[in-house]
């Protein structure tokens, strides 16, 4: 049944990994020129016999079908070819380099909204409209309704700026970067036993990583809340009480598991939208990441950049998204049915 | 108990007739307000042209990054102080709400009547056409939102019209499967079946008997959904992908001051504080609104 379960979701993820290149390998023709343009824009005087044999070299006279097809086989193994910026590199190995770093902001936004939302949303259900309750429901609503950019600016004016705790840029302290193993400079600084650099790592992630946190730390908040009143209200709750048990107990173990399965789907919706705010709060703290990637790609009009960009942010979306399904599974057995 | 049930039965009996929603709507003080703020935010930006006291992009060389008004190096000229070009960042603002407000309606607009009309075809008729529009429906539920807007933009540049595409292209989704759902309901309820049964047309059906029945949810729907667009149009806007730098935005505007936060923190403090404000009265008003239109939904 397991088996089954799997199988039919990863079928369905064929189609809509099809339409997501297909829309990324579009948007590519609809900006101007073609990639031959541009590896020319610097060579001076060519000919148009030139430019004609280049494009048969890239296939770019072949029907749209086609280059779809080749684009295809060649983002399969990583192969977006080279950038039009960052000196002619190879698409895929700028992208390397920068994805640790927007890996580990994302793990830091998502633990600190994860663990901050929870607990607020378990609080304030206990004593709907209590002033914790009420509290939490006005900084919820701020959260959502404030644009990330605006938040990331006024913490970094106020804590890196006018206090000048935290700073406000960057990864970490020139020269106390740890030997990059796996590319994220907590687990890197941990596992060389480096304090300094760990604290420096950690530092650098506070105002970004709260930035980005805050919409989806807000909708989880209030997810977590109304479920569990929901949860809270149900008879066998009342009967959990009833039999004796400590409040703890019936909060923290039966209404909880119970209150989280809906959580689950707005956790996974979520953090699909932290990876859209890696660009914005990579932009504002200039966090070497794969948002500011995008967003200078842009700028330098490298669309080659700009697709891989893209279709990594897309898949890390779908797969976000089937991930969720599954642990929706293993949680709700009536999902699993259906 | 008892007595919560049949509180909440009159409620919605009351609620089930418009004036009785009126009179619920305007007895919510905070959604009054808000609603009060949106008013007077739409009416900042359809004015901003007699308000204004200075022209938005004019620059006054002699009065670059003046103080807001109530500090001691302020200029009496500009209320909120310039920007670093001595641009008047009042009159940038009163710009601003305009073209927030304006993108927010247009696409909201094209986004309901879009979603709402596929997703009213697909929820009536069912078969092969809802399996496609499912397909392309699960598609763009995979593709971030934010991302998406991105691709397109940067393959355009910024521009208006490729703006409200950019954010219009999944924002019928949400009307899309919130029309579906309803629709693949009330297909089955017996109004429905009694209107056929005497012979009505499935345009009448569709458009006179179903469509007076989905509507709150919807509009529900459409207001909380425009609180975004502005949102996504201001990061748009901010990354430098959005509204087109000639015309006066607030997301432009926050990256205008960035460079100027160690000196002059007011020039991105006051654009995003207008974003603020007028997000969130569009979200209190949409809570609000929902509480009254939108039973189902309304809040513990």
């Amino acid at each position: 049944m397991w088996g089954r379960f799997f199988a039919q979701r990863l079928l369905q993820l064929i189609p809509v990994l099809v339409g997501v290149s297909f829309i990324v390998f579009l948007t590519m023709h609809l900006t101007p020129g073609d990639p031959v343009e541009h590896m020319l824009g610097q060579a001076g005087r060519i000919t148009q016999e030139q430019i004609d044999e280049l494009r048969a070299h890239y296939g770019l006279d072949r029907p749209l079908i086609v280059q779809y097809g080749r684009f295809l086989r060649n983002a399969a193994v990583g192969n977006f070819g080279p950038s039009y910026s960052h000196q002619g590199r190879d698409v895929g190995a700028v992208v390397a380099e920068r994805f640790p770093a927007t890996l580990e902001l994302t793990l830091f936004a998502f633990l600190v909204a994860i663990l901050f939302a929870i607990p607020a949303g378990v609080v304030a259900s206990l004593r709907p409209q209590g002033t914790f309750d009420r509290t939490a429901t006005v900084a919820a609503l701020l959260g959502i309704s404030m644009p990330g950019f605006w938040l990331g600016i006024v913490l970094m004016m106020v804590f890196g700026l006018r206090l000048g705790w935290l700073p406000i840029s960057g990864r970490i302290e020139l020269g106390l970067a740890p030997l990059p193993t796996t590319g994220l400079n907590t687990v890197d600084a941990l596992v060389a036993a480096d304090g300094a650099a760990l604290w420096s790592a950690v530092k650098h992630l506070i105002l970004p990583g709260l930035a980005m946190a805050a919409p989806m730390a807000a909708m989880v908040m209030r997810m977590v809340r109304s479920s569990m009143i929901g949860v809270l209200g149900q008879d066998y709750i009342q009967f959990a009480r009833a039999k004796g048990l400590p409040e703890r107990t019936v909060v923290g173990k039966h209404a909880l598991r119970n209150a989280l399965i809906p959580t689950v789907n707005i956790v996974a919706l979520q953090t699909g939208l932290l990876l859209s705010g890696n660009m914005i709060i990579e932009t504002v703290f200039q966090y070497p990441g794969l948002g500011k990637l995008a967003v200078d790609a842009i700028a330098a009009a490298d669309y080659p950049l700009v697709q891989a960009v893209v279709l990594i942010y897309a898949i890390s979306y779908v797969l976000l998204n089937l991930g969720a399904d599954a642990l929706h599974a293993v949680l709700d057995p009536r999902v699993r049915a259906a | 108990m008892a007595e919560r049930v049949s509180e909440e039965e009159e409620l919605e009996s009351v609620a089930a007739t418009t004036p009785g929603m009126l009179r619920l709507l305007l007895g919510n003080r905070v959604a009054v307000t808000a609603g009060l703020v949106v008013i007077a935010f739409f009416a900042i930006g359809l004015l901003a042209g007699v308000l204004t006291p200075h022209d938005p992009n004019a620059q006054h060389p002699e009065a670059i990054r003046a103080a807001p008004f109530w500090r001691a190096d302020a200029d009496a000229r500009f209320l909120l102080g310039t920007d670093s070009l001595g641009r008047d960042l009042l009159s940038r603002m009163m710009y601003g709400a305009r073209v927030s407000i304006l993108l927010g309606v247009v696409v909201v607009l094209l986004t309901l009547v879009v979603g709402a009309g596929l997703g009213m075809l697909a929820g009536y008729f069912r078969g092969r056409f809802d399996v496609v529009m499912s397909r392309v429906v699960d598609t763009l539920l995979a593709f971030p939102f934010l991302i998406f807007a991105l691709a397109i933009m940067a393959a355009t540049g910024p521009n208006l019209v490729a703006l409200v595409l950019a954010l219009a292209f999944k924002g019928w989704v949400d009307f899309y499967r919130v029309a579906r759902g309803d629709v693949l309901a009330a297909r089955a309820a017996d109004y429905v079946t009694a209107a056929r049964g005497l012979g009505a047309s499935t345009p009448h059906i569709l458009l006179r008997e179903i469509l007076p029945n989905i509507v709150p949810p919807l509009i529900v729907l459409a207001t909380l959904r425009m609180a975004t667009i502005i949102i996504a149009e201001a990061s748009l806007s901010f990354l430098g992908i959005g509204v087109p730098p000639s015309i006066p935005a607030w997301g432009t505007m926050v990256a205008d001051g960035r460079a100027d936060v160690g000196s002059a923190w007011w020039i991105a403090t006051f654009p995003g504080l207008a974003i603020l404000a007028l997000v969130l009265s569009v979200n209190l008003f949409g809570e609000g609104l929902r509480d009254v239109l939108d039973p189902r939904m309304r809040k513990t």
